[in-house]
């Protein structure tokens, strides 16, 4: 048989969808929380994270699920505020900053929870379907 | 007899095989639309669904002669599920390498969803309408 337990497979793809995106969302919010933060617990401002989906593909199959492979930093220079007075300015007056973009963290955002609407659907749709096929022959 | 039966539903078997195997692939790409470099696949369903078709005709019809037990058993079945997905090709091309376009995928899904229940309300009545005459 070429095809086995299908709609099962579909709330498993669905499912680790689901999951990879409100990951990327908790890291979202993460770094919304810290877009405004100067220095984290090593003395260091926060970095923005981002996290990277990759397709999680039982072995020997071409379709599966996500899975987030890795979450990385993001490599851009920390935002240098000229503030003097602060305790936590360098020698040169400045201060940095997070180097989190609120404005992309946003569009992050809501392109996640896009994504997973979507998923839901598809989700509800496999369900119905599921209960249909329960009823064949009655 | 039993045989008749098999074969008369065994079409809708295929089909419904077929449409939910297609509908595990549009999941997959919903599920992969922000994934970089991900590929979005879909089946020719028409061509899928003779080879189906054909395949289960001729399985039980030429079973392969093997004059050693250690022949192959030949199984007619034995291609892979996924040598029938191919690519999509993308009206608008994405700069991460993505290929799955959420409006096509969508109406994809809910287009294979409908077809699937149509299949299942067929295949219901078939067997009503078996039950009904064995009945009489």
């Amino acid at each position: 048989m070429p095809i086995s337990n299908s709609a099962m497979g579909i709330f498993d793809i669905a499912g680790s969808a689901m999951m990879a995106q409100s990951q990327r969302m908790n890291v979202t919010a993460s770094n919304l929380a810290n877009a405004e933060s100067v220095a984290g617990p090593d003395g260091e401002a926060y970095r923005a994270r981002q996290v990277v989906f990759e397709v999680a593909a039982p072995q020997g199959q071409a379709i599966g699920g996500v899975k987030v492979a890795r979450v990385i930093e993001d490599p851009s220079p920390l935002r240098m505020v000229y503030e003097p007075k602060h305790p936590l300015a360098n020698a040169e007056g400045y201060v940095s900053h997070s180097n989190v973009n609120v404005v992309e963290e946003m569009v992050n955002m809501i392109s996640a929870s896009r994504s997973y609407q979507a998923n839901v659907e598809v989700l509800n749709t496999a369900k119905t379907l599921m209960l249909k096929t329960l009823t064949v022959g009655q | 007899m039993l045989d008749k039966l098999d074969s008369s539903l065994r079409f809708h078997q295929e089909a419904l095989n077929l449409r939910a195997r297609r509908q595990e692939v549009l999941a997959s790409n919903i599920a992969h639309a922000d994934t970089p470099n991900f590929k979005a696949r879909d089946i020719d369903f028409k061509s899928a669904l003779s080879n189906a078709v054909d395949r289960t005709r001729s399985n039980g019809a030429l079973p392969m002669t093997g004059t050693s037990p250690l022949h192959l058993a030949g199984s007619p079945t034995s291609g892979s599920a996924d040598a029938d997905l191919m690519f999509r090709t993308p009206a608008q091309s994405s700069i991460d390498g993505n290929t799955v376009e959420m409006d096509v995928e969508r109406v994809n899904f809910a287009d294979n969803a409908m077809r699937y229940e149509v299949n299942l309300t067929v295949l219901s009545a078939k067997i009503k309408g078996m039950l009904a005459a064995i009945q009489q």
